[in-house]
């Protein structure tokens, strides 16, 4: 059931960033950034799924900036993209750097492949390089760039996570303008691990995760703190995500192997605990249609899809069911594992759910490996029935 | 000469048949002559004699003929003397009875007046003993001989009755009345007097009936008053609370009880035995004064059983069952004679549930004591390993293996020490005790079930309580000895201590109840032991993590100098490793690992292995980092995938395993999130190889830790900028010399 239609994508180098392109809504596309030390090979993937979806296009654009840990597309602009990288210095030492870059426009890729690069799909195709609109000025907040995520619906905001520090750009104009920053104020100087907008309240929270907290930030006020769920895992929180259709309720995995559903008006005890994993969970995401489905995916090279639905937006399943459909056709779908995959090797350091299509997602293991996958059709017809 | 003194026969010369002829025919043929002639003298003489005789005979009769003779004549005279005094007595008896009946005639006017006066007289007494009556009634009532007085009163009621419409009779009647009245009234004052005994009262409702009150109101009374005195009875318990148990039950029992018993007996004389065949609607009213009797007697029961359940509750306390038991028996045994006295309720039933309740509480509270007591035991434990973590780890060695066994010890003959002391409620001679429906619940519901399955439960729920998220501070040798106790009492404990409870209570056999099987709590246990030493093992095992990373992420790794040393991490890391390593071999087998071989052999083996990649690496060029990549890949896919927070089997080397690979599993992926230089690739490498140095002998599958440490220094290849690894000779020395 995990591996219908699971279509594999080879890098050849080692990768983290995994992110899907927001702004485009009608085809399944993913950027993959690649983490090699011999920075200039570098790239940028954009893995698109084909329409018959037994291959791959892909686009590449060289990074040669340095080794990728993270990428988050712009959600209005196809072209725009942030990354957060490992450069070298003339010093021959590392610095951690984060960059605004504009995708060459895609007439590129039509002019055919490219000889440098032996392709892996069908539709292999180099493109010319990546332009750099602007840089994220961090030095002075700290070492560590960890993300650069975009404003969930203005292309000019982006806030990078520094340490123990946000910062909000403004990036309407051809430079980073820093607008506001935020810090965290603690004993033994904890980082944060990531961070992300709030998609309700009109924005205005930022929630990040440092150590084994998830703590939430009200823009508006100064960046005070709003909430915060202290000690949400007994061990690092690695990642977490908001329900997109359902207030106050998030999602979180830690060191400790599990996941925790919470509602952040009791930040007490988690809705739903659940340790599916047998070790680290790196990433949680919530399906942006259908958000009782839950993707984790750990090191131990597993992903697991999870059903939530007793506290999902759609408790009783699809909404535009009648009611006699919902009485004889519609099972409701029970809370807990729906399908494992295991078609990685390595540990699964990040998943996304795809946006132009809800039954899909890629997930990509430490050893470049991608794998593109859908939900099961017995789950999807129970959610759609 | 034979047959002479024959009457009949002709030869006697006496009889009346004498025949002379042949009386002498005879004689002269049979006799000589001599003879003939004697006997001719005889005759003679003999005729002779008689001649004589038969003259004076007749002399004799002659004279007295004559004189007879004499005698008529003189008679002749007399009698007619006689005649004449005859007559003249007949007329003088004639004048006689004339003269008598002129006497009875003129006497009968007097005689009867006489008798009439005498009637008069008799009336006279009686009246005068009516006139007389509310009088004596008053004195017998001051003298308080009230039965003398009713006696009285009885006497001449019926007078009364029939000749009250008179006016001389009204008087005397109301007289009366009112007498009686007071004397009902102070009958009736005896009713309420306290001090009144029973029997004193029986009397007075005795002599009331007999003045004909109304038998129902009298009962209502005479209930109503029992009432009061039992109430009183029972107000006294009541403050006895704080007695000695077996006090309030004797005072119970000697008190309210026997006063009850009283009571029922007196009212069944009374009222129900002796009244009933004398009234008319008998049955009517034997129905109504049972009716009372019984209700009254159930309020009374009721309040009773109330406050010996109360005080029961209070005496409970696990070192007084034996006390307990006695004057739950007591209490029974009293309870049997109030039963054959009212036999329209049980109460043997109501006695035998509260001395199941009792039963039941019992055991209830020697579970929260057994909780109780494995608590401070469990709670000394941790003290002792506190105490021994402080004072230093080789000595906390033996004493991990005595505490777990005194502590299953413990609880065990704790545990057989109540069966013991409950066993005192099946005593065969108590009352209660040899009920069927007290033995079923008492054994299965109250003992087995709720005492010896509840403290099983309470064991495991208890250990399972430290695996919690909210235990952070429990140490782990606590979990450990937890886990191994669980597994104790699955393989031994719970059976011996099931079949225990089941030998002395007979619980287990032909109760219609459900028993919890013993297999049910045995696999409880063994998942609550595996559930502790999961959580052992990842304690122990985030232990290791936390020094492996923060050994990765605190160090600069991209200016190090070049390795002179193991670093002081990874022996601390080794050192743990062993520490835990002799802390689980106190309880736990060694358990089966994979292949063994001995020291040196394993050594060289170890060595070829890391040969196989290392060639890679050390002729490192750029080109051949992809290879090198693909062969470890090639290498997962050929191996199995590796469970890190998986669960460990019940053996040294197992939980070990599951430490150490928790703990390097964390080595790679923090090696992975850091950039290292040349000289910390190495300073990884002879890490990585001091480990595997140290780290085989602790695990069941040595190539499970060759596998994840070939993964670190791997990954850290990755990592590196330079990556030029060290010369394997010198990596050897450097470890040995660390």
């Amino acid at each position: 059931m995990a591996d219908d239609n699971s279509i594999i994508y080879g890098l050849e180098f080692q990768a983290r960033a995994l992110a899907p392109q927001l702004a485009e809504t009608e085809a399944v596309r993913f950027f993959v950034g690649t983490q090699s030390l011999k920075f200039s090979q570098n790239q940028i993937h954009l893995v698109e799924l084909d329409e018959e979806q037994s291959f791959v296009n892909t686009r590449v654009f060289p990074h040669s900036v340095g080794e990728i840990w993270s990428v988050s597309p712009s959600p209005v602009s196809h072209d725009i993209i942030t990354t957060c990288y490992n450069t070298l210095t003339e010093e021959s030492t590392c610095l951690m750097k984060s960059s605004l870059w504009r995708l060459p426009s895609s007439e590129s890729d039509d002019r055919g492949d490219s000889d440098q690069e032996t392709g892996s799909g069908p539709h292999h195709s180099s493109s010319g390089p990546l332009e750099c609109v602007c840089e994220f000025d961090t030095s002075e907040y700290g070492k560590e760039v960890k993300v650069s995520a975009f404003h969930p619906t203005d292309g000019s905001r982006v806030m990078s996570i520094v340490d123990n520090h946000f910062l909000m750009f403004d990036v309407s104009e051809s430079s980073a303008k820093l607008v506001s920053k935020g810090t965290l104020e603690s004993k033994g100087q904890p980082k944060f691990m990531t961070g992300k907008w709030n998609p309700h309240h009109k924005c205005t929270q930022f929630v990040t995760a440092s150590e084994c907290s998830v703590r939430s930030w009200d823009l508006r006020e100064d960046n005070k703190q709003a909430w915060c769920i202290e000690g949400a895992h007994s061990q690092l929180v690695r990642d977490f995500d908001i329900n997109p259709n359902k207030q106050y309720y998030i999602a979180s995995g830690g060191d400790d192997g599990c996941t925790k559903f919470w509602d952040v008006r009791n930040p007490s005890e988690p809705v739903i605990s659940r340790s599916d994993h047998s070790h680290w969970v790196w990433a949680v995401r919530y399906n942006h249609f259908h958000d009782q489905l839950v993707l984790t995916s750990s090191s131990d090279a597993r992903l697991v899809l999870t059903s939530v639905a007793s506290i999902s937006s759609e408790p009783d399943g699809h909404l535009g069911a009648t009611e006699d459909e919902s009485d004889t056709r519609k099972g409701i779908l029970a809370d807990g594992i729906l399908a494992t995959y295991d078609q990685h090797e390595d540990s699964v350091y990040s998943v996304e759910w795809s946006v132009a299509d809800p039954w899909t997602f890629a997930s990509l293991s430490y050893d470049g490996r991608l794998v593109i996958s859908k939900v099961p059709k017995a789950v999807k017809y129970k959610i759609l029935l | 000469m034979v047959d002479f003194d024959d009457i009949d026969n002709p030869y006697n010369i006496n009889g009346p048949n004498f025949c002379p002829e042949m009386y002498v025919q005879k004689l002269l043929k049979g006799s000589s002559l001599k003879q003939v002639m004697d006997k001719e003298a005889d005759i003679v003489r003999d005729t002779q004699s008689l001649h004589s005789d038969m003259q004076t005979l007749v002399y004799e009769n002659y004279n007295k003929f004559i004189s007879a003779t004499d005698t008529v004549k003189k008679m002749k005279r007399d009698f007619r003397v006689m005649e004449d005094e005859m007559e003249q007595l007949a007329a003088n008896m004639e004048e006689i009875t004339k003269s008598s009946q002129q006497i009875s005639s003129t006497l009968q006017d007097t005689r009867q007046q006489f008798t009439k006066l005498l009637g008069v007289h008799s009336l006279l007494k009686r009246l005068q003993f009516l006139f007389k009556l509310p009088a004596k009634l008053s004195a017998r009532i001051k003298e308080e001989q009230y039965a003398q007085a009713v006696q009285d009163y009885l006497h001449a009621q019926r007078v009364l009755e029939r000749y009250g419409n008179m006016a001389s009779f009204q008087g005397i009647q109301k007289d009366c009345e009112i007498i009686l009245g007071d004397l009902k009234q102070r009958l009736r004052d005896q009713f309420k007097n306290k001090e009144a005994s029973a029997k004193d009262l029986a009397k007075a409702v005795d002599l009331l009936l007999q003045l004909s009150e109304p038998a129902d109101q009298l009962c209502a009374e005479f209930l109503a008053h029992a009432e009061t005195r039992l109430e009183e009875q029972l107000g006294l318990l009541e403050n006895f609370q704080e007695q000695d148990l077996l006090e309030f039950v004797d005072m119970g029992s000697k008190g309210f009880l026997s006063d009850l018993c009283l009571v029922v007996a007196s009212y069944n004389d009374m009222f129900i035995n002796r009244l009933a065949p004398e009234m008319h609607s008998s049955d009517d009213f034997e129905t109504l004064a049972t009716g009372q009797l019984s209700k009254f007697v159930m309020e009374r029961m009721e309040k009773y059983f109330a406050l010996v359940s109360s005080r029961v509750e209070k005496q409970q306390d696990v070192g007084e069952t034996l006390i307990l038991v006695r004057a739950l028996d007591r209490f029974h045994r009293r309870l049997q004679a109030i039963n054959t006295l009212f036999q329209h309720t049980d109460f043997t039933l109501t006695g035998t549930n509260i001395a199941l309740k009792a039963g039941r509480r019992q055991c209830k509270i020697h579970l929260q004591a057994l909780k109780g007591h494995f608590w401070e035991a469990l709670t000394r434990v941790r003290q002792t390993l506190a105490a021994t973590k402080v004072a230093g780890q080789d000595k906390d060695g033996p004493s991990l293996q005595e505490l777990l066994t005194s502590l299953v010890l413990a609880t065990r003959v704790k545990v057989k020490n109540v069966l013991q002391d409950l066993l005192v409620f099946l005593q065969p001679d108590l009352m209660f005790a040899m009920k069927p429906m007290f033995r079923e619940a008492f054994c299965v519901d109250g003992v087995r079930e709720g005492l010896v399955v509840g403290f099983m439960h309470h064991l495991t729920a208890t250990a399972r309580g430290f695996c919690a998220p909210g235990h952070h501070s429990v140490p782990p040798a606590l979990l450990l000895l937890l886990s191994k106790m669980c597994l104790d009492f699955e393989s031994t404990c719970v059976r011996e201590l099931l079949s225990h409870t089941d030998d002395c209570f007979d619980a287990g056999v032909g109760s219609s109840s459900v028993v919890t099987a013993p297999n049910e709590l045995c696999t409880n246990m063994r998942a609550a032991a595996q559930d502790l030493l999961n959580h052992y093992v990842r304690m122990q095992g985030l232990i290791v993590s936390q020094m492996l990373r923060k050994s990765v992420e605190t160090r600069d790794w991209l200016h190090t100098i070049e390795p002179r040393t193991v670093r002081a991490v990874m022996k601390r890391v080794v050192e743990d490793v062993a520490a835990m390593d002799a802390q689980v071999g106190l309880l736990y087998e060694e358990g089966q690992r994979a292949e063994r071989s001995s020291d040196s052999s394993r050594r060289t083996h170890s060595m070829s292995v890391s040969r196989q990649f290392r060639p890679n690496w050390s002729s490192y060029a750029s080109s051949q980092l992809d290879q090198s990549a693909i062969a470890t890949n090639i290498h997962k896919l050929f191996s199995e995938r590796i469970e890190i927070f998986s669960s460990v089997g019940f053996s040294k080397v197992s939980i070990l395993t599951g430490i150490i690979k928790i703990g390097l599993k964390t080595f790679i992926e923090c090696v992975r999130l850091r950039t290292f230089s040349r000289f910390g690739l190495q300073q990884i490498q002879v890490d990585t190889h001091y480990l595997q140095l140290y780290l085989w002998r602790f695990v069941a599958d040595e190539n499970l830790v060759l596998f994840l440490l070939d993964e670190v220094l791997s990954s850290t290849v990755h990592r590196c900028l330079d990556p030029v690894l060290m010369e394997p000779s010198v990596m050897d020395i450097i470890c040995e010399r660390g």
